[in-house]
Order: structure tokens, then sequence, then C-alpha cells
């Protein structure tokens, strides 16, 4: 194996099951060590995807390749791992008993205490799974796909159930893995999460990628951002009419202006009127998955495959 | 194929990544399921205890320890009905634990690991025979207590074919886990079984049957099993007919099991 094989290759995937197209023609290409969120709404085909890429299923036409092989093989090997939704736990066995399970079946596998206290359950180990809280129940998947210390891990809402604290620790533990250079996959619907930990974003929807870039990028395909100042009885014809602007709000003493060019507005405010307090956001990530994965708009088959 | 691994201490250990012996069975796996099974305490109630129960209820009467069958005792004829329906508990609930792993996602959980679903039956299925094993000495000791006569080597080549034979119950139950796709399986499998032994003479003897009904348990799946397991008392057994019903059932639940196992394995 050389270092240019990709940890992940999609080509031209499709999945249907019965007339639904769950997948439709989805294209991507993962780099080792790369961190990647997987992001779309509820039916934008994550799931199915995850699947495949864990040999769950198989394509109903293209390639899907894990680590320059077929994904059983890297299952098989412990070279790929993931934390599922769906993965189910035994109520009647213990944390440790659960994890001692699972290593007993990779070769080689990291110690069971190992994993335990790097998921953050070792002082709950010998309480049975059934009497574990959702966070606590979460944080034994992950310590099971720890076990075979994989090359590529894959993450279906891995942080479901976790308080604050939880959540913390384990994107730390992730970062941790990738800046060693463990390529991640995580889907995830905590749009922060994506923002703060992820290198690179892909936006699905309708089982076909409709975005993927670093978050800025995505997020300024959301188109502009938005200037706000401090300007008592703004003159809001004047800055509708600068290049770009979208929009002009007048809320109170302040005005917010949504423009594709927002250093533009920023320079006539500040150069040519009295406005203070400038202040200069981009849409959120939020603003851009709504945008980009909303369905209806005519244009945003036009965006499709922009950055992709 | 090779990869790299990062120790505590920053040194890197080259590792070769392999796939387990055996598909990934092992003692520690088996070990750790019995310990499972030993936890669920209506298990352990319905296998080990309630068959022991049954038959000093109805195995231990005077009478029936004065009377001779065989080469024992009626009481002894008896105990070894009952080690047989104990074992078939015992084997069934073993197999059908997989429709619990089914039900709650453990199996998809297994999936991400290289368990061989070959390796994974071969478990289930030596679960379910150490819980037969368990089922069957249970019942032999409390019946060795309780006046139950044969002759030792008698004893042990009952007991021997009442636990092999039970194998079919293991295939049974793994059939029904793949089929019924309920945690709560043996709540339906249990009566189910008590149906079954009554109607393959565990409970009563054939020979108290109607003509019609008699013929008629003889096609049924526990009378093979019972009529293997209490031949070397001696005396009139169709032997023949008996092993054809335990060979024809076992194959039908074995195909069973493994035609819904592969359909499971597609779809998963």
């Amino acid at each position: 194996m050389n270092d240019t094989t990709p940890a992940v290759r999609l080509a031209g995937v499709t999945k249907t099951f019965g007339s639904v197209r769950a997948v439709d023609g989805l294209d991507l290409t993962i780099e080792p060590g790369e961190v990647v969120a997987f992001l779309g709404p509820n039916g934008a085909g994550k799931t199915t995807t995850v699947d495949m890429l864990l040999g769950l299923s198989r394509p109903t036409s293209g390639t899907v390749e894990v680590l320059g092989g077929d994904p059983r093989h890297a299952v098989a090997l412990g070279r790929v791992a993931a934390v599922m939704q769906t993965g189910g736990l035994l109520k009647d066995f213990t944390i440790r008993e659960t994890v001692e399970l699972t290593a007993s079946l990779f070769r080689p596998s990291r110690p069971v205490d190992e994993v335990l206290d790097r998921a953050g359950i070792a002082d709950v180990a010998d309480r049975m799974v059934a009497k574990a809280s959702g966070g606590q129940q979460q944080r034994l998947r992950f310590a099971l796909a720890l076990l075979p210390d994989p090359d590529l891990l894959i993450l279906d809402e891995p942080t479901t159930g976790m308080d604050v604290q939880g959540r913390r620790d384990f994107w730390s533990a992730i970062r941790a893995d990738a800046d060693r250079g463990r390529t991640t996959l995580f889907a995830t619907h905590y749009l922060e999460e994506a923002d703060a930990y992820a290198d690179r974003i892909v936006l699905v929807r309708h089982g076909r990628v409709v975005a993927d870039g670093t978050a800025a990028q995505v997020k300024a395909m959301a188109a502009g951002r938005s200037v706000r100042a401090t300007w008592r009885g703004a003159d809001t014809r004047a800055l509708a009419s600068l290049e770009g602007v979208d929009s002009v709000d007048v809320r109170g003493d302040s005005v917010v202006v949504h423009a594709k060019d927002s250093d533009g507005v920023a320079r006539f405010l500040l150069t040519q009127t009295p406005a203070t307090d400038l202040e200069i956001t981009s849409r959120n990530l939020e603003d851009a998955f709504v945008a980009l994965t909303a369905d209806a708009p005519a244009d945003t088959r036009d965006r499709e495959g922009v950055l992709a | 194929m090779s990869t790299t691994t990062g120790t505590a201490t920053g040194t890197v250990v080259p590792t070769e990544r392999r796939v387990p012996p055996l598909g990934g069975f092992s003692t520690t796996l088996v070990g750790l399921e019995l310990r499972r099974l030993l936890r669920n305490r209506r298990a352990v109630i319905f296998t080990l205890v309630m068959p022991s129960v049954f038959f000093l209820l109805f195995g231990t009467d005077g009478d029936y320890k004065d009377q001779a069958s065989g080469a024992g005792n009626l009481t002894a004829r008896i105990m070894v009905s009952m080690a047989v329906y104990g074992a078939m508990i015992a084997t069934t609930s073993g197999g059908a634990m997989v429709a619990t792993e089914r039900a709650v996602g453990w199996s998809r959980q297994l999936r991400l690991t290289p368990l061989n679903p070959v390796a994974y039956i071969a478990v289930k299925a030596l679960v379910a025979m150490t819980m037969g094993l368990a089922a069957v000495v249970a019942v032999f000791v409390v019946g060795s207590l309780a006046g139950a006569q044969l002759p030792l080597w008698r004893l042990v080549v009952c007991g021997l074919l009442a636990w092999v034979c039970s194998l079919v119950f293991a295939a049974f139950g793994l059939f029904m886990g793949y089929l019924l796709p309920s945690e709560n399986v043996m709540q339906i499998l249990g009566p189910g079984l008590a149906i079954l032994s009554f109607a393959g003479g565990l409970f009563v003897p054939l020979t108290e049957f109607s003509h019609v009904f008699a013929t008629l348990a003889k096609l049924t799946p526990a009378y093979g099993v019972g009529e293997l397991a209490r031949a070397p008392f001696g005396g009139e057994h169709d032997l023949a007919l008996a092993a054809l019903n335990v060979v024809a059932w076992g194959l039908v639940f074995v195909l069973g099991a493994a035609w819904r196992m592969s359909r499971d394995t597609q779809r998963v």
C-alpha cells in the first residue's frame, strides 16, 4: 500500500431500495488523515452511505473502496472501525466484558484498560450495560471502535446522548488521533461540531454531494456575510442600492446588511456615513446547511458541485 | 499489509494486522457468553431447576420407585424423560439467544468485527450444548438422590444420548431465533416446548394415548430424542424410527436456520 491510496473512494455510487433512491450518484474521495464531516438532513443518504463503507450493504451500482480495497476486508483486518447509531449493546454484559469480547476478535487489539480509559469509562467498567447511561453506552461504542486502532474511523452521530463535557472529551480524543494520521469521517447533526472539528465538510442532499469544502468555503457558498453597524436614521435606500446587497434591516439604532460583497458595504459605511461599531459576520454553518439542503428552490441545483 | 501503532511512550511499533484464527471462535468468547447466560435468572430457573421440580412432582411416587422398567425402575425412566425435557429447554434457549441479539442490534455491532458468521453460530451451539449438559446432569443428580435406579453405565449412556440428541433443539432454537425477531422469544418457545414434550411422550408415555394420537406423536420432534435417550433401559423401542425422527427434524431445523441466517446476513 502506498501513501496515495485514498482512505475512502466512492465513485458513481447509487443505492436503491425498491423505488427509493437513497444514494444517487455519490462521488467522494477522502485522503488519509482528513477529518471529514458528513452533513445532510434526515433521509439524505448518510447512513446508507456509511453502511456501504462498512460493507454492511452493497451499492446498487458504482464503486466503494475503503483503504484501496473491499470494505469487508478492511473491517476483517480492523483497518476500519465505526461507531454506529444502530449498533446495539447487550444489556447483560458489563461494560468491561463487552470490550473484552470485542477485543478477543481483533489481531492485534489495543489493551482493554487503555480503550476504557481513553473513552472515559474506566471508572464504570464493571457496571452492567443495562445500568449505564446513554452517554456511557455511546462511550462504550467508541471504546469498541478504538480496539483495532483503525486507520479509518467512521462515526454516525457519535456524541448522541453525551453531555457537554463528554462531547468535549470525545472530540479531543478524536482530534488527537487525527493528528497522528487517523482518517475520520463523521455524520452529525450538531453543526457546531462539524464547524469546530472537521477539516472538511461534505453536504449531501437526496443522495448526492451538494457542497464539499472547508467550513468557511461551505458557509461562503450559502452566499455572503452580514454587516451590522450602529447608525441612527440609516439611509436604507442608499445601502440597498450598493452592489451585491441582498437585504437591509433596521433594528432600532442598528442596521444589518446582508451582502455578497461585505467589504464594499463596510467601506461605504465607514467612509461615507456616520455609522459606528461595525461588525462583519459570516453566515453560520446552520444558515448554509439550510440554504444548501432545503428542498424546492430551483437555483439549488445550480450550486451542486460548485466546490465538489 | 502493515500499519503503525503509536504507543503511550511515543515509540512506533509496526504491527501486522491479521484475521483472528478460527474466524474469531475462542474460549474467551464462549466463557463470556456462558457467564451472560448464567446471569439470566429466568433461563437458569427454567433449565436447571424446573425439570428437576417436574421430576420430583411426577416421578417420585412410592409405587414408581418399586415398579421395574426395563433395566431400572420407573422413577429412573421418568428422570431420563425429564432430563430430555431440560436439555430441550436449555439448548433451545441457547440457540434462541440470537433473537435477542438481533432485536437489540448486537449482531450488527458484531458485523463491525472480524467474527465469522460460522464461528458465531459455533459459539452459540457450544453455549447451548453446555447448558444442555448442565440441565441433564442437574436432573440426574436430583434423580439419583430421589430414588432413581439404573446401572451406572446405562445411566451414563442415557445421559449422553439425551444430551447429544438435544443438538436438534439447539438448531431449533437458532431457527426460531432467526425467524422470530423478538427479545422475549422464550416466552413463545417455552409453552411450545411444553406442548412438544407432551406430544413426544416425555410427560406421559405414548401407551396412554389413543392409537391415532400415538401415531401422530411419533412424528413430533421430541419423540425421537426421548425414545433414543430411554433406549438403554432395554425392552421394546422402535430405534430405527426414533433415529429417523431425530435426523429428519435435525435436518429441517439446520436447513431452516441456515436459510434464515443467510437472508439475515444479506440484509444486515
